[in-house]
């Protein structure tokens, strides 16, 4: 008995994963170590499990999405879920169907977990609150997207053996950025010093108060950096005018070799995606293997979501 | 109707500088016939006795913002729920915004509110009339005409004039004819895509910010432009301590102009936002505590002349939305007194102030002959406990809507009567 109680202390206490803000540090380390299991799974040739058979996952996508999609959904078909992926953009949504609505028509079809993402922060919360199945938060407007913080760790844990005192830089548009958001919460909670560089119309009220320093020079702000984290430049987000031009984003803000000599000697370069190439990055460094994780956090993202299919999904 | 005398009350009223143990008498007409300490139960022998039990008697409160759905949200609220409503929270006289559908612009829709409201309602209704027509910012609305029909002021309610020529126009026309100009203070451009106060708390949320800066520029603006055109100008409400810096500045130049704030703004910070609690999704925002403490101190030294609701009622549907969807407002013409007593037992604000603030101000603001208990005035009277403690539960506020911003809050001190025109029309 009180091993089965120490165990439950270990296993999740929240039934979705809506955020990095949300969980412990060791509920983070669980999905983390879970995680790693899956990695030299993915790259043998069998790499299908049966640990969600029976069990059926919902996609549920309202904004378009590529890389994160086809992740969730390979990640479950890998542990043997019935995967349903919904593209509501640009079906109910336009019919007036609201949020709601569409959860409570999903939930009648007894999912065991809905995947989603949606423009609006907080979106998953709200859904969370009205279905019986576990939500995991696939994005949501520029507030969290923790199973990219998540990969973007195991990407680092896999390169650097831990994340405990590095000093890590998130560089570029902070202010549209959920991936921002979850990395920070992340990286701190797991022991790195973090930077923010970027314009200051691209920067985030109060974002000092996350725990990090904030920089507009790129020199001052890579400096002894490990980790150098390059975030697009959300246009479409952005109504109005943030910056005189892309040319001029590029010359202060872009990541080129140069910049990157401020940085740590051996400093790994990471990116989200998908890429601007000549606007936030120099094409040829994105793509130089013995700096850029860019092809392993992709990766390792598959590997992260089938340990949090596994973990959330009941 | 027979005489009343109504005994062994606390008596405040700020219009007289009154706070008294004493009694009331309200003749056969539901007027004041006398009041105050001097007043004997001998000189009304024949009057029917009610006794107040100690509780406080203040004058009816005077609400300068309010929403009733009537007409075309008549599922939000109606005149009828809406006068249930302010009768429990001892409010008598209520300012009814025009955001309705369609909206009070024109003299046949001030003709049907004003017949609607007096078949339906049990309240003194003062009803608005928009600032521009059809709120669209442009065009002035006749304000001439709407106010000899009856509209005691002028406000876009949730939207401000944009353009500085239009806005010049409408105050310099309104200052020749002394009509209100009630304001919602907020710059578009600088507050588009927000729903909450930029800051912590909105960059943690992932959600658009409000900065202080656009209610503080159009603060500026206005004044300058009232500087040049004097007319009765008021700030619907603010919302931060950069506001009161502005307002400050022009008071002491000897500016006339008055200022409004809401109860929530008062009460209530950003943190209460939580986990995106859309009941909490207000506009103007809240703000920091540090500019909740502002505000407060706003009112002791005067430069905040009057507390309103801002009762905005909203059906489930418009909530239950991600936050950046979900309507803004809260409904609280209920809640009003009592929440506004927290701050007399906190003491960060004496008693009086409270209630001068809730009655005389509003009254002189909108020059109505009510928000006072002197001789001869209407008999309207909120009579509450300063002390008895409950419990705030949505679903037992006689508003059509639930969505109050102090769902399950402990509050001190409860509305227990209310006379209107010196009939009693609500009892605990």
């Amino acid at each position: 008995m009180a091993v089965q109680k120490k165990t439950s202390a270990i296993k999740s206490t929240t039934k979705h994963l809506l955020g990095i803000q949300n969980l412990s540090i060791l509920e983070a380390k669980k999905i983390l170590e879970e995680a790693k299991t899956f990695i030299s799974l993915n790259r043998s040739p069998s790499k299908k499990l049966d640990i969600l058979r029976g069990k059926t996952q919902i996609n549920l996508f309202f904004e378009p999405s590529t890389r994160t999609q086809s992740s969730f959904d390979l990640a479950g078909k890998r542990l043997g879920a019935d995967v349903m992926t919904m593209n509501v953009g640009n079906s109910a949504l336009k019919k007036g169907e609201t949020l709601m609505d569409t959860a409570m028509t999903l939930n009648a079809m007894h999912p065991d977990i809905i995947v989603i993402r949606h423009q609006d922060s907080g979106a998953p919360n709200l859904l969370s609150q009205k279905v019986n199945c576990a939500v995991i938060n696939a994005g949501d407007g520029q507030r969290e997207h923790p199973t990219q913080a998540l990969l973007d760790a195991l990407t680092i844990i896999n390169r650097k053996e831990k994340i405990e005192g590095l000093k890590i830089a998130i560089c570029g548009d902070i202010l549209h950025s959920r991936v921002a958001r979850s990395n920070i919460y992340l990286m701190n909670m797991l022991g790195a010093e973090v930077n923010v560089i970027g314009p200051k119309t691209l920067m985030p009220s109060s974002i000092e108060r996350l725990g990090v320093k904030s920089f507009t020079d790129m020199k001052k702000g890579l400096d002894k950096c490990d980790i150098v984290m390059m975030l697009r430049l959300q246009n479409e987000r952005m109504q109005g005018t943030f910056l005189p031009s892309k040319r001029e984003y590029y010359e202060f803000f872009g990541l080129t070799p140069e910049k990157l000599k401020f940085a740590s000697k051996d400093a790994l370069i990471m990116h989200p995606g998908p890429m601007n190439r000549g606007v936030e990055i120099d094409t040829k460094l994105a793509d130089d293997i013995n700096v850029s994780l860019v092809k392993e956090q992709v990766e390792l993202g598959v590997a992260v979501r089938m340990a949090c299919l596994k973990i959330y999904c009941k | 109707m027979k005489e009343k005398i109504l005994i062994n009350a606390r008596i405040i009223d700020p219009s007289q500088g009154m706070d008294e143990k004493g009694s009331v008498i309200i003749d056969d007409k539901g007027k004041i016939k006398a009041i105050g300490k001097d007043v004997k139960k001998i000189s009304a022998p024949s009057a029917e006795v009610v006794d107040i039990k100690n509780h406080i008697i203040i004058p009816g409160i005077v609400d300068m913002k309010a929403f009733v759905g009537e007409p075309g949200y008549e599922y939000k609220e109606n005149f009828r729920t809406l006068s249930q409503a302010a009768l429990a929270g001892g409010v008598t006289s209520v300012v009814t915004m025009p955001n309705t559908k369609p909206i009070i612009d024109n003299v046949s829709m001030v003709d049907f509110i004003i017949r609607r409201g007096r078949d339906k309602a049990s309240i003194n209704l003062f009803p608005c009339a928009s600032l521009t027509r059809e709120i669209g910012g442009k065009e002035m609305s006749e304000f001439g005409l709407l106010s000899v029909k009856g509209i005691i002021g002028f406000t876009d309610v949730i939207k401000t004039v944009q353009n500085t020529e239009t806005m010049a126009r409408i105050m310099d026309y309104a200052s020749d004819i002394g009509v209100l100009i009630m304001q919602h203070v907020e710059d578009y451009e600088l507050s588009k895509n927000g729903c909450i106060n930029e800051g912590e708390v909105s960059t943690r949320l992932g959600l658009g910010g409000i900065s202080y800066i656009a209610e503080k520029i159009i603060i500026e603006r206005d004044l300058s432009l009232l500087n040049e055109f004097p007319c009765r100008y008021h700030i619907n409400q603010i919302s931060s301590k950069e506001s009161l810096n502005v307002i400050k500045r022009n008071k002491e130049k000897g500016l006339e102009f008055s200022v409004g704030v809401s109860i929530n703004n008062l009460s209530l910070n950003e943190n209460d936002i939580g986990d995106f609690k859309t009941f909490l999704k207000l506009s103007p925002p809240l703000r920091l505590e540090d500019d909740r403490v502002a505000l407060v101190e706003g009112i002791k030294s005067g430069l905040i002349d009057v507390i309103v609701s801002d009762h905005t009622p909203e059906d489930e549907e418009g909530k239950r939305l991600p936050f950046a969807q979900a309507a803004a407002g809260a409904v609280g013409i209920e809640t009003l007194l009592p929440l506004a007593l927290e701050m007399h037992h906190n003491e960060s604000l004496p008693l009086a102030k409270i209630i001068e603030t809730l009655t005389v101000n509003p009254a002189n603001i909108l020059k109505v002959k009510k928000g006072s208990l002197k001789k001869g005035s209407d008999a309207d009277i909120c009579v509450f406990d300063l002390d008895e403690p409950w419990m705030v539960s949505g679903d037992s506020l006689k508003s059509k809507s639930k969505n109050t911003s102090i769902e399950g809050r402990k509050l001190q001190g409860r509305v227990q009567m209310t006379f209107l025109g010196g009939e009693v029309v609500f009892k605990l």
